[in-house]
């Protein structure tokens, strides 16, 4: 496939559409189109109303915590310095963390549900849906629903709720359902699954809260501006700190939210080089991963075209990760565009290297990270030696790892 | 341009009775009883016939007909097996339509262009893609009619006066009124209230209305007949499949005759009423 003219902004998409290139789209059943439009437009007056931005800034600041901090990871970068030098280079990044893990539900899933939730209060819609994998969306929509005292209703796979136990039990304790999905392969695909079919039913008094940057318009342009206050802080942050840009920002990818929202106010920035971080699980060879980007191909799954794992008769194959937050056969819409455009670079890390970068980050910082981000802090790993002393590099922690030292510790268990 | 499904519905008008529309998912359980399963169908008294096309990722569909594209798909059911379905069916009947149902996804990866010529020249009618709503009308909608396909779009509750003209725009064929908002073989619908909207759909066109989701019974199927222009069962007919397989869920050879009999019934709960409203 030869790569879309390059436009003149990164940051114009989508069209009214919905499309990002050629990818994005509302491919939804005719029941949910009206919804989808009602959504659109609802979005399209709060986004205007000062009065919803100045809402949204006094929870940013008082219940989710915000901004958050972009740390100097000064140990992780001796070390990585350590190792440059035991190669003959005199080289090693300068490595930011941007602590999203630090926000209120210890994910970057907040800062998006927020802006849902205060524009379904909007909208009068008293009944919250969700899809969860790793559990971060749920625990973050549960909060807000408690928050603002609206029913909350989570899908979450069968076998993620058995992963991400800690998860499940804070939703319950934030007076959220839980409902196990035993469809399909049991995890996020198959949780999305059954939240449309929720909406699909419950067309009247329940808002679709989606947790990442896919879907059907509005959904991947709604998302991506919610979650868009991590580039903007960094932004700000990196000035002060260093007095410009950063030279490259990386971000692990399921749907692509964390890394949507660190990237977006870079895009039109030509010095910054953009990695995302996908999945690899078991390794590109095999079958047990979830690097859309890297193994897949263009398709059409729940409402938007995009990047999908899928056999050569268009069936979607189930994804594999060790981290349920990113084990997702598809990625946002503006995220295969980016590919396509060549303007962000996908790279992947497997399980194995995940669980590598989630102890050296715990050991050299004190900050255990999820596992989710462990992909990104695997490829700094991997990049950092070999980009010169004067090289900013910002990693987004896009969530902590307390929901996974269970299955950290079954993983490590022979080598504890 | 005519197609098997207009003529269909004109004969039936003269009949003065309403279509019975069949669904049943092909290859479901396996390619060569879905067949045999299909081939009976028009004796049974299934005027209209809806094929459809397995999916791993159903999301409008419940439970049963989850199953059935599962149970296909194990079986190895792909999309130039679903044509040859046809194919094979239309060795032997010429006249009665076929409409394929499904989702996108794979139709895109076989290429909407293959698709449109080799579902053309094996018999097909019609198509009912359920993930293509107006506003996607470039994808398949408008290829499709060119090909001379007809394009049978889903009007739901949610579908109101405002937005029916949009959804008429580009639908031949028939109208398929989701009777409730909600996926395949959820809540019966009312009868009554379904008229309603039947009347209201036929104020923005002239083209039948068939009425699906949730009509499970003979009894349903003849209220639904009396204010429809056709009446849709599918996951009545996919749970009498199911309960026909064997432990493995393997054809056992009740399982053509669980379909038929239960088809036969649904047509005579059809047959049973003299239209009420003119077409």
């Amino acid at each position: 496939m030869s790569a879309p003219a390059r436009p003149n902004s990164f940051r114009s998409g989508p069209d009214r559409h919905g499309h990002f290139g050629i990818f994005g789209g509302r491919f939804v059943a005719e029941t949910l189109m009206p919804l989808v439009l009602e959504l659109e437009k609802a979005y399209a007056a709060a986004k205007a109303d000062p009065a919803y931005q100045r809402e949204m800034d006094v929870y940013l600041a008082h219940y989710v915590g915000r901004p958050s901090p972009l740390y100097f990871a000064e140990r992780l970068t001796a070390h990585l310095r350590d190792v440059a030098a035991a190669n003959g280079s005199s080289g090693g990044a300068k490595i930011y963390l941007k602590r999203e893990e630090l926000n209120h539900t210890g994910s970057h899933k907040v800062n998006n549900v927020l802006g849902q939730i205060l524009l379904a209060r909007r909208m009068g819609k008293q009944r919250i849906i969700a899809e969860t994998g790793a559990g971060m969306h749920g625990v973050a929509t549960a909060t807000l629903c408690a928050r603002f005292g609206l029913e909350c209703v989570v899908y979450m796979g069968a076998v993620d709720v058995e992963r991400q136990k800690p998860n499940v039990f804070r939703m319950n304790m934030l007076g959220a359902k839980v409902v196990p999905v035993q469809s399909g392969a049991r995890t996020l695909k198959d949780a999305m699954n059954e939240a449309l079919r929720d909406w699909v039913t419950n067309v009247a008094d329940t808002f679709y809260c989606i947790g990442t940057v896919a879907g059907p318009h509005p959904y991947p342009m709604m998302v991506r501006d919610f979650q868009s206050i991590i580039g903007r802080e960094t932004h700000e942050q990196m000035h002060q700190a260093e007095g410009r840009l950063p030279d490259s920002l990386i971000a692990c990818i399921g749907g692509g939210s964390n890394a949507m929202g660190l990237f977006h106010r870079f895009l039109d920035e030509p010095s910054v080089e953009i990695y995302g971080v996908e999945a690899a699980g078991r390794g590109l060879h095999t079958c047990l991963h979830a690097a859309s980007l890297n193994a897949g191909r263009p398709g059409v799954l729940h409402g938007n075209r995009t990047y999908l794992l899928m056999n050569d008769d268009g069936q979607i194959n189930e994804a594999h990760s060790i981290s349920a937050g990113l084990d997702y056969p598809g990625i946002g819409p503006e995220h295969s565009w980016l590919h396509e455009t060549g303007r962000a670079k996908y790279l992947s890390a497997t399980d194995e290297e995940a669980l590598n970068a989630f102890q050296v980050l715990s050991k050299l910082e004190g900050i255990i990270p999820a596992l989710e981000p462990a992909h990104a802090i695997a490829k700094v790993l991997e990049l950092a030696p070999a980009k010169p002393r004067d090289h900013l590099m910002v990693v987004n922690l896009s969530g902590r790892g307390d929901k996974d030292l269970d299955s950290v510790a079954q993983h490590l268990g022979s080598r504890l | 341009m005519t197609t098997r499904i207009d003529r269909r519905f004109a004969t039936l008008k003269e009949e003065g009775r309403a279509a019975l529309v069949t669904f049943l998912m092909a290859g479901d359980p396996d390619a060569d009883t879905a067949l045999a399963i299909v081939k009976a169908l028009p004796d049974a008294g299934a005027d209209v016939i809806e094929l459809g096309m397995p999916f791993t990722d159903p999301m409008a569909d419940g439970p049963a007909i989850q199953a059935a594209g599962l149970r296909a798909l194990k079986a190895g059911q792909t999309m130039a097996k679903t044509l040859a379905m046809v194919r094979g069916f239309r060795a032997g009947d010429d006249a009665t339509p076929i409409v394929l149902m499904g989702y996108y996804n794979p139709i895109y990866i076989y290429g909407v262009d293959r698709f449109l010529a080799d579902a053309k020249a094996a018999g097909v009618d019609g198509l009912i893609v359920v993930d293509l709503p107006p506003e996607e009308d470039t994808e398949l909608c408008l290829p499709a009619l060119k090909a001379g396909l007809n394009f049978i779009r889903l009007a739901t509750p949610t579908t109101d006066d405002r937005r029916l003209p949009t959804v008429l725009a580009n639908t031949s064929g028939f109208v398929y009124y989701v009777s409730i908002t909600g996926i395949t073989g959820a809540a019966t619908p009312d009868a009554g209230r379904v008229g309603d909207a039947v009347a209201r759909i036929k104020r923005h066109t002239a083209l039948p209305v068939a009425v699906g989701f949730g009509v499970k019974t003979a009894a349903h199927a003849r209220s639904i007949a009396a204010g429809a222009d056709g009446a849709v069962v599918g996951s009545a007919l996919v749970d009498a499949l199911r309960s026909s397989l064997d432990a493995d869920g393997k054809a056992t050879s009740k399982t053509v005759k669980a379909v038929t009999s239960l088809v036969r019934e649904l047509a005579e709960g059809v047959r049973g009423v003299a239209r009420q409203t003119a077409g």
